[in-house]
C-alpha cells in the first residue's frame, strides 16, 4: 500500500505502472484521478491526521474486497483549474474488485479524510461547504462486499 | 486536566486560532463537554462552535462522536465537515 500526502502532482501512468508491476497475479487496475474545476483553491488538511485516516479507509476496503495493492495520493496547498488533486489505484485479480474498491475508497475519502478545499473566486475567498450526497454515496456501501 | 485543542479551516478563520494548550474544569471529561466549555468563552465562539454549526471532532487523530471520553494530555480537533477528494 502506498499512501501519499504531497504538494508535487502525481503521475497516473507511473503509478498503475508500479502497482500492475509488482505481483503476477494482478489481472486489473482500476483508478480514479479528481480533478479541479474551473476555480483555483487552497486545500488544507490535518497533517498528523490525514495519513492514518486514508490508511484506515485502504484497509476497510481490503477487508471487504479482495485487494492485492492500492496507491491514494492527495495533494494539498494551492492547486489550480484542471490540475489533479487525488489519485486512487486500486490492483487485484479481476475487475469487479478493483473498480468497487476504488469506488468504495473515494467515497469514504470524501467523507472522513481531513481535507478541507477554499475556493478563490473572483467575488471572494469561500470554504467549499459539505455536501449530503457525499454522505449519502459513503452510506451506500453500508453491508456491501464480503 | 490540560489538553491541546486544534481548529481547522473555517473554524480556524473565524476563531483566529490554530491551537492553544487548554486548562479544563473537573467534570469537562467528553468531547461534548469541552464543546459547551469552549461556548463560555463569548459571542465568537458561540457563533463557531454553537449547537446549529455542523463540527466534527478527532481525538488524538481519530474522528469521534460527540460523547468520547478525553483525559488529560489528549489533542481534541474540531473542524467542518471534510471537503477533499
Amino acid at each position: 500500500m502506498k499512501v501519499s500526502v504531497q504538494t508535487e502532482d502525481f503521475d497516473l501512468s507511473t503509478e498503475v505502472k508500479n502497482l500492475a508491476g509488482k505481483n503476477g497475479n494482478v489481472g486489473a487496475v482500476a483508478s480514479f484521478v479528481g480533478v479541479v474545476r474551473e476555480v483555483a483553491m487552497t486545500l488544507e488538511h490535518y497533517p498528523t491526521m490525514t495519513e492514518a485516516a486514508i490508511r484506515k479507509i485502504v484497509e476497510e476496503a481490503k477487508s471487504r474486497w479482495q485487494v492485492m495493492d492500492c496507491t491514494v495520493i492527495h495533494r494539498f496547498g494551492e492547486l489550480k483549474p484542471s490540475d489533479q488533486i487525488v489519485l486512487v489505484a486500486v490492483a487485484s485479480a479481476h475487475r469487479g474488485d478493483a473498480f468497487a474498491a476504488c469506488e468504495f475508497i473515494m467515497d469514504y475519502l470524501k467523507t472522513r479524510a481531513p481535507f478541507w478545499k477554499k475556493e478563490h473566486r473572483a467575488e471572494g475567498a469561500r470554504w467549499v461547504e459539505a455536501r449530503a450526497s457525499d454522505d449519502d454515496a459513503a452510506e451506500r456501501w453500508a453491508g456491501k462486499g464480503r | 486536566m490540560k489538553v491541546k485543542v486544534l481548529f481547522f479551516a473555517g473554524l480556524r478563520e473565524q476563531l483566529g486560532t490554530a491551537a492553544e494548550e487548554i486548562e479544563l474544569p473537573a467534570g469537562v471529561n467528553t468531547v461534548a463537554a469541552l464543546r459547551s466549555h469552549l461556548l463560555g468563552r463569548g459571542e465568537k465562539w458561540k457563533s463557531a462552535l454553537g449547537e446549529a454549526r455542523l463540527v466534527r471532532t478527532a481525538v488524538n487523530q481519530d474522528m469521534v462522536q460527540a460523547a468520547a471520553r478525553i483525559k488529560a494530555g489528549d489533542e481534541v480537533a474540531f473542524f467542518p465537515p471534510v471537503t477533499g477528494g
